[in-house]
C-alpha cells in the first residue's frame, strides 16, 4: 500500500488549493483524488464569467478559473487521480478509492482534507405535492446538460428558488431561446446575489415572485403545468392566490447541502445549520487528522472564498503533518443574536495570528453593527451599511484582542 | 436621483447617481464608470458554448472578450450559434473575429484537445 502524507478527496477549486497550499508549506507526498475526468469541479459547467476578482484581481469565467487553479498544481508536479473514486475511508486512514485502469486500491495518508463540494437539494427535499412527471430536475442539472452535454432541457420554463444558479440558468436558457416565465422564492427576499437579479431577470424582464412557493406540479409523462401560490410569513399557502402556469420544465434551485458521506460514516461531527463537519480555526474536524473545506464545509457565495479556505486548510494540514498543531486551548465560537451560524465554531489562538469568523445573518438588515464579544465583554463592533443572509459576512479580529478568552459570540443588532 | 446596484462584481454595490453624474455607494472606483455607463449606453458580457465537432468536448465553453452593447447580446448570440470548432484549441482561443463588427471577439475559455 502507498503511503502518502496527505490525501486530498475532490479536485475542485478547495481541494486543488489545499493541495497546492500544502505543498508550499514543505509537504511533497501528496494524492489528490478527483471523481470526473477533468479538474476544477462544478466550476467547468459554470461558464458565466465574474470568478477570480478577489484570486486573481481579474474576472474570469468559470472554466477559467478551473485552468487558472490547476495549472497551480501541474506546475508544482503534484500527484492526481481522474475518474477516481473514493469509497472508503478507514479510522486508520486508508483511502480506498476505484478507477478503470487500476481498478480498486488502497493508499495511506497521515492526514486528510475532504474538499467533496456539495450537491443540490431535490423536489423530495422540499416535498412538492403532485405527479411525477419529466421536466422537473434541479437547476444545476440542467446547466450541466446545456454547458457540458449540450442539450436544451425545455422551452417553457419555470424556476423555483432565487439560489444563484436558478438566476444564472434564467439568463442562460433565455439567451439559448427558453422562453422563462418566472422565478418563484418562498423568501420576501431572494436569496442570489444583487448581480444576478439585475442581469439575469431584470435584464431579461423576468419576473421574480417573492413569497410564493409551487403548490402544486401537473403532468402524465411530461410536465404540462405548475401551481404557484402566494405564502404568509409562516411560509404556509395563502388560499385564493393560486395561478397555474403551462411549462415543460421546473428547475428547483432550493439550496446546497454539503456532501459528505466518507466522513460521515467516520463518526464526523456535523454542524446542525451548515450540514458540513464542526471545525476549529485549523478548519480541522472533530476527528484529528481530517481536515474540511469549501463547500463541503460550508456552501460559499464565492468561488475565491473556498480557494482561500482551501489554502488555509492546507496550511494547516501541513502544520499537522509537522506535529506543529496546537490543540490543548481550545474555546469555543458562538452564534449569538441575528447570526444564524458561525465557521470556525472553535479557536486554539496558538495557532493563528489572527482569528477570521465566517458568518451568516438570520435576516436582511439595514445600517447594522456586527459585534463580538469574549464572554460578557464587547472585544469588537463594526458598523455595516447592510447585511443579508445570501452573501456571507466575515469578522477577522487581531490576535492582540483575543487574550482571556471565555468564549466568543458573533451578534449582529440594528444601529 | 437614479439608484441601482452595480453589477461589475459579485459584491453588489448598492449605487445612488445624482443630476450631477456624482456616484455614491460604490466600494471600488469601477462603480463609478459602472454608474455613469449603464446610464447612457449600458453593456454586459455574454457566455455561451459552441458545438465541437472533434475533440475531447462536446461543447467548448466561449465569451466576449469585452462587455457588448446590451441591445446586441441576442444577435451576437445568434452569431455563436452559427459556430464549429475543431481541436486542439487552446485556451482564449479568438472564436469569432470582430463579432459584427463590434471591435469584440468571442474567445474560448477552455482548453480543447484532440479527441
Amino acid at each position: 500500500m502507498t503511503n502518502y502524507d496527505l490525501i486530498i478527496i475532490g479536485g475542485g477549486s478547495g481541494g486543488i488549493a489545499a493541495a497546492v497550499s500544502a505543498y508550499d508549506n514543505g509537504i511533497s507526498s501528496i494524492l489528490l483524488i478527483e471523481k470526473e475526468a477533468y479538474l476544477g469541479g462544478i466550476l467547468l459547467q459554470c461558464i458565466h464569467n465574474g470568478f477570480g476578482l478577489h484570486t486573481y484581481k481579474e474576472e474570469l469565467t468559470g472554466p477559467e478559473y478551473a485552468n487558472r487553479a490547476s495549472s497551480e498544481l501541474l506546475k508544482r508536479k503534484i500527484n492526481y487521480k481522474l475518474n477516481s473514486m473514493v469509497i472508503d475511508i478507514t479510522p486508520d486512514f486508508v483511502v480506498t478509492y476505484t478507477n478503470k485502469e487500476e481498478g480498486y486500491q488502497q493508499v495511506k495518508a497521515k492526514a486528510i482534507i475532504c474538499a467533496t463540494g456539495c450537491s443540490e437539494r431535490s423536489r423530495g427535499a422540499i416535498a412538492i405535492p403532485g405527479d411525477r412527471p419529466q421536466g422537473v430536475m434541479s437547476a444545476g442539472q440542467a446547466q450541466k446538460y446545456l454547458n457540458i452535454e449540450g442539450y436544451m432541457v425545455g422551452k417553457k420554463v419555470f424556476i423555483l428558488g432565487s439560489g444563484d444558479i436558478g438566476l444564472i440558468m434564467a439568463r442562460r436558457m433565455v439567451l439559448e431561446g427558453a422562453e422563462v416565465l418566472g422565478v418563484a422564492e418562498i423568501m420576501p427576499y431572494s436569496n442570489g446575489l444583487n448581480r444576478n437579479i439585475v442581469q439575469c431577470l431584470n435584464d431579461y424582464n423576468i419576473p421574480l415572485y417573492l413569497s410564493h412557493t409551487v403548490k402544486e406540479i401537473k403532468g402524465q409523462g411530461k410536465l404540462e403545468k405548475i401551481v404557484i401560490c402566494k405564502v404568509d410569513d409562516k411560509l404556509q399557502y395563502i388560499d385564493g392566490t393560486e395561478q397555474e402556469i403551462s411549462v415543460d420544465t421546473l428547475l428547483l434551485s432550493v439550496g446546497l447541502i454539503p456532501s459528505n458521506p466518507l466522513i460521515e460514516n467516520l463518526g464526523v461531527e456535523i454542524h446542525p445549520r451548515t450540514k458540513g463537519p464542526i471545525v476549529d480555526e485549523s478548519y480541522q474536524t472533530s476527528i484529528p487528522g481530517i481536515f474540511s473545506c469549501g463547500n463541503s464545509l460550508h456552501v460559499h457565495d464565492l468561488v475565491d472564498f473556498v480557494s482561500l479556505e482551501g489554502k488555509k486548510a492546507g496550511f494547516f494540514a501541513a502544520k499537522y503533518i509537522k506535529n506543529e498543531l496546537c490543540t490543548n486551548q481550545k474555546v469555543d465560537i458562538k452564534n449569538g443574536v441575528g447570526v444564524s451560524y458561525v465557521l470556525p465554531t472553535q479557536v486554539d489562538i496558538q495557532n493563528i495570528d489572527e482569528l477570521q469568523i465566517n458568518f451568516r445573518c438570520v435576516k436582511p438588515f439595514k445600517t447594522c453593527y456586527i459585534i463580538v464579544k469574549n464572554g460578557d465583554k464587547v472585544i469588537k463592533t463594526i458598523k455595516k451599511p447592510y447585511l443579508v443572509p445570501s452573501e456571507m459576512e466575515k469578522v477577522v479580529i487581531k490576535k492582540d484582542l483575543l487574550q482571556n478568552l471565555d468564549y466568543l459570540t458573533v451578534e449582529v443588532v440594528d444601529g | 436621483m437614479d439608484k441601482m446596484i452595480c453589477i461589475v462584481c459579485p459584491r453588489g454595490c448598492h449605487l445612488e447617481i445624482d443630476e450631477n453624474n456624482n456616484v455614491t455607494g460604490n466600494f471600488c472606483p469601477r462603480g463609478v464608470k459602472y454608474a455613469i455607463n449603464e446610464l447612457s449606453h449600458p453593456e454586459r458580457m455574454i457566455t455561451s458554448t459552441v458545438k465541437v465537432l472533434s475533440g475531447d468536448l462536446k461543447r467548448l465553453s466561449v465569451a466576449t472578450s469585452k462587455p457588448i452593447p446590451k441591445e446586441k447580446i441576442f444577435d451576437v448570440m445568434n452569431e455563436i450559434k452559427k459556430v464549429e470548432v475543431r481541436g486542439p484549441l487552446p485556451i482564449n482561443s479568438v472564436i469569432i473575429e470582430n463579432v459584427l463588427g463590434l471591435n469584440v471577439d468571442i474567445i474560448s475559455t477552455r482548453v480543447l484537445k484532440e479527441k
